[in-house]
């Protein structure tokens, strides 16, 4: 397994981020994990529909998000990945929107090079293979970075996509954060194998074990997987290990199926913890920094969910939007149908 | 999946004027003239390179395009419609293959809830312009899972477009339209007629609007209703009727979706006594949709019940037993004539 900062923040090697990496990695981190507490908050209130927190998983997503070039790369996430589509370019507005029932301020905007979330799981694995065979083909460099979890490695789509994108040779990171559960199924119940950066063998590409909590670790593994898949040497599989801390959504209690001494573990294993000591030992990071960056992020979450709030909600018209570039006649009455019905 | 492999490659693509041709050289034609217009195109599938498709479709595409854009995929129909998900929204043009149309059911997740989906989900910012091209249907004893008529189930994923030609002109023109709209289309190919039904083709660029419908032929007496191969089991019963002084009209859809409820409706009001007939099983079959849009369309045009003629509700058999299952002429005629004596 990939390791290069230990639970008490200590660095094995020389750092692959720099001091300013560092910094705003943290900032992400708690960005995440306050934008967690405030829609599961707004959940509880009856304001956002369900809600699946990112806590315990922050080093995993972000250490990989940062190690791409948003000008030049692609990401393909499944659905816990929102400080990575942040770091990628999503607005923090249009990521609230996503939970808070407004479809169209979701949107991704032009010029971002993100795919929207995905809830079929593992069905995003084709395409971000068919994406990066399609920069290949049209020689415009960069990579495809694709999320998915332990579960999805479970489908079909992994296997074909691994499969395909193996022949093809095409420059893919596939990044499978591990979080030890698929809603109550524990990683023994998805697979009898002990690793699944392995499977990587059996498409002939190379894989990776990382301990996900590691920012560090997770970074210099990715970063070095866009350099073979620029160089074009094809995909890596990266097996980021870490723990889903939080529950798998608001609608889950994972009291019911896992022991409370695991979690105490895992929290023993915090990824922030560990890159906060690491950055105040590096004479960088202090509480004070730390309780402005807070203030920050806090007025951030304002503005968006403020935002949010103040936009109108789509009305019935907006279903039959981007059905089709042209709304087929059936449609065209349908929509009459459903406004009038609405008024 | 035998085939006649002894096609000679074409050197180039047929462009001459008004040419006679068969479906599967109309549809080879439209490859050729798409690939050639646009470099963005490119077909993709199990064995439709270096072979040429198990029917020889693509026969001589791989030559003249080379390997890059013509290309033989592993085995594994989901991937080959999410790749080609990926492949639109990175800037190319793809034209997927599934071998046959019953094999898109191992890949019915990635059309029904990704490509037809994604223009919607992404609120417009990404759209996927892609063809699927698929053969299917009976009458030419394929081994299990090659014949199914399943095209009723892509009518209720919507986003996706679904287009079958029954002759060759159509097959040309409305594989050119897909390539190009900016979204997914299902082109369904008529197996049984590949090499069977020969016919002008226009040479080079012509359009027909999706969701347009064409009388194929005349008739006072009864409407026939049908699309893809069932368009010549209609035809041949409409001779075998004619021979009994009943006149039947001949009405070749098209396209299901859109589905051209004006023409329909048009022919319906003209006629007055209707039969539908598919290939697929009876029930739940587009048919059924096609009476439903019938009756409350021209409920005051109809002197007689519409009548249905389909496959019959069971798995599909074994080739030897095929007759038993499908429409057949002589049970379009016996509707047919039963519904023109109303």
């Amino acid at each position: 397994m990939v390791e290069m900062l230990a639970t008490d923040g200590t660095l094995t090697g020389s750092s692959p981020m720099s001091s300013e990496q560092v910094v705003e990695a943290l900032r992400l981190m708690l960005l995440s994990r306050a934008v967690d507490e405030r829609l599961i908050k707004l959940q509880r209130m009856g304001r956002v529909g369900v809600y699946g927190p990112v806590h315990g998983q922050e080093a995993a997503v972000i250490g990989s998000a940062m190690a791409l070039d948003p000008q030049r790369d692609w990401m393909v996430p499944a659905s816990r990945e929102h400080p990575a589509m942040i770091h990628h370019g999503l607005p923090l507005t249009n990521m609230f929107a996503t939970y808070m029932g407004n479809f169209n301020a979701a949107a991704i905007p032009e010029g971002v090079r993100l795919l929207p979330r995905q809830q079929s799981i593992g069905a995003q694995l084709p395409h971000a293979a068919g994406l990066a065979w399609a920069l290949k083909l049209r020689r415009t460099g960069g990579v495809v970075a694709v999320y998915f979890g332990e579960g999805a490695s479970s489908e079909g789509d992994f296997h074909e996509a691994s499969n395909l994108a193996g022949v093809m040779r095409v420059p893919l990171v596939m990044l499978l954060i591990n979080n030890h559960y698929a809603i109550s199924t524990p990683v023994s119940g998805q697979t009898a194998a002990s690793d699944l950066a392995r499977r990587a063998d059996g498409y002939g590409f190379p894989g990776f074990l990382v301990d996900g909590n590691d920012l560090l670790a997770v970074y210099a593994t990715t970063a070095a997987a866009v350099d073979r898949a620029l160089a074009g040497g094809g995909p890596t599989l990266i097996e980021c290990r870490t723990y889903r801390i939080g529950f798998h959504n608001t609608s889950d209690n994972p009291k019911e199926y896992r022991q409370q001494n695991e979690v105490a573990e895992a929290e023993r294993r915090d990824p922030i913890e560990r890159v906060r000591r690491f950055a105040a030992r590096e004479g960088y990071w202090s509480a004070a920094r730390e309780a402005a960056v807070l203030d920050e992020i806090r007025a951030e979450i304002d503005t968006a969910q403020r935002q949010v709030e103040q936009l109108e909600r789509p009305g019935p018209a907006a279903i039959f939007d981007h059905v089709y570039e042209t709304l087929p006649t059936r449609l065209v009455q349908q929509r009459a149908e459903a406004i009038d019905d609405a008024t | 999946m035998a085939s006649n492999a002894s096609d000679a490659a074409p050197t180039s693509p047929a462009v001459s004027a008004d040419s006679e041709s068969s479906i599967l050289e109309a549809i080879r034609t439209a490859l050729f003239e798409e690939m050639a217009r646009d470099a963005r195109v490119m077909v993709l599938g199990m064995d439709v390179g270096r072979l040429g498709g198990v029917f020889r479709v693509t026969r001589g595409l791989q030559e003249r395009y080379g390997a890059d854009r013509v290309v033989d995929t592993p085995l594994a129909e989901a991937s080959i419609i999410g790749a080609s998900l990926g492949l639109a929204i990175g800037g190319m043009v793809p034209v997927a293959e599934i071998q046959f149309l019953g094999f898109t059911h191992q890949a019915f997740h990635q059309i029904g809830h990704q490509l037809a989906r994604y223009r919607f989900r992404s609120r417009g910012r990404f759209n996927a312009q892609v063809t699927i091209r698929a053969p299917f249907g009976g009458g030419v004893r394929t081994p299990e899972f090659h014949h199914d008529a399943i095209e009723a189930q892509f009518s209720q994923t919507p986003g996706v477009k679904v287009v079958c030609p029954a002759f060759p002109d159509d097959a040309k023109v409305l594989l050119l339209q897909p390539i190009r709209d900016p979204d997914p289309v299902l082109y369904l190919e008529p197996q049984r007629l590949y090499r069977s039904v020969r016919g002008p083709v226009p040479a080079g660029d012509y359009t027909v609007p999706f969701g347009s419908s064409r009388m194929v032929r005349e008739g006072k007496d009864v409407l026939l209703v049908a699309w893809s191969a069932a368009v010549h089991l209609c035809l041949a019963a409409a001779a075998e009727l004619a021979k009994d002084g009943v006149e039947a009209a001949v009405l070749d859809l098209r396209t299901l979706v859109p589905l051209d409820v004006a023409g329909l409706t048009a022919a319906v009001q003209k006629s007055g006594k209707v039969v539908v007939v598919h290939e697929a099983p009876l029930t739940g079959g587009f048919g059924a949709e096609i009476v439903a849009t019938i009756q409350q369309e021209a409920f005051g045009s109809l002197d007689a019940p519409v009548r249905r003629v389909g496959a019959r509700d069971t798995p599909y058999p074994p080739g030897a037993l095929e007759d038993h299952f499908l429409p057949t002429v002589r049970r379009i005629a016996a509707a047919a004539r039963t519904t023109a004596e109303y």
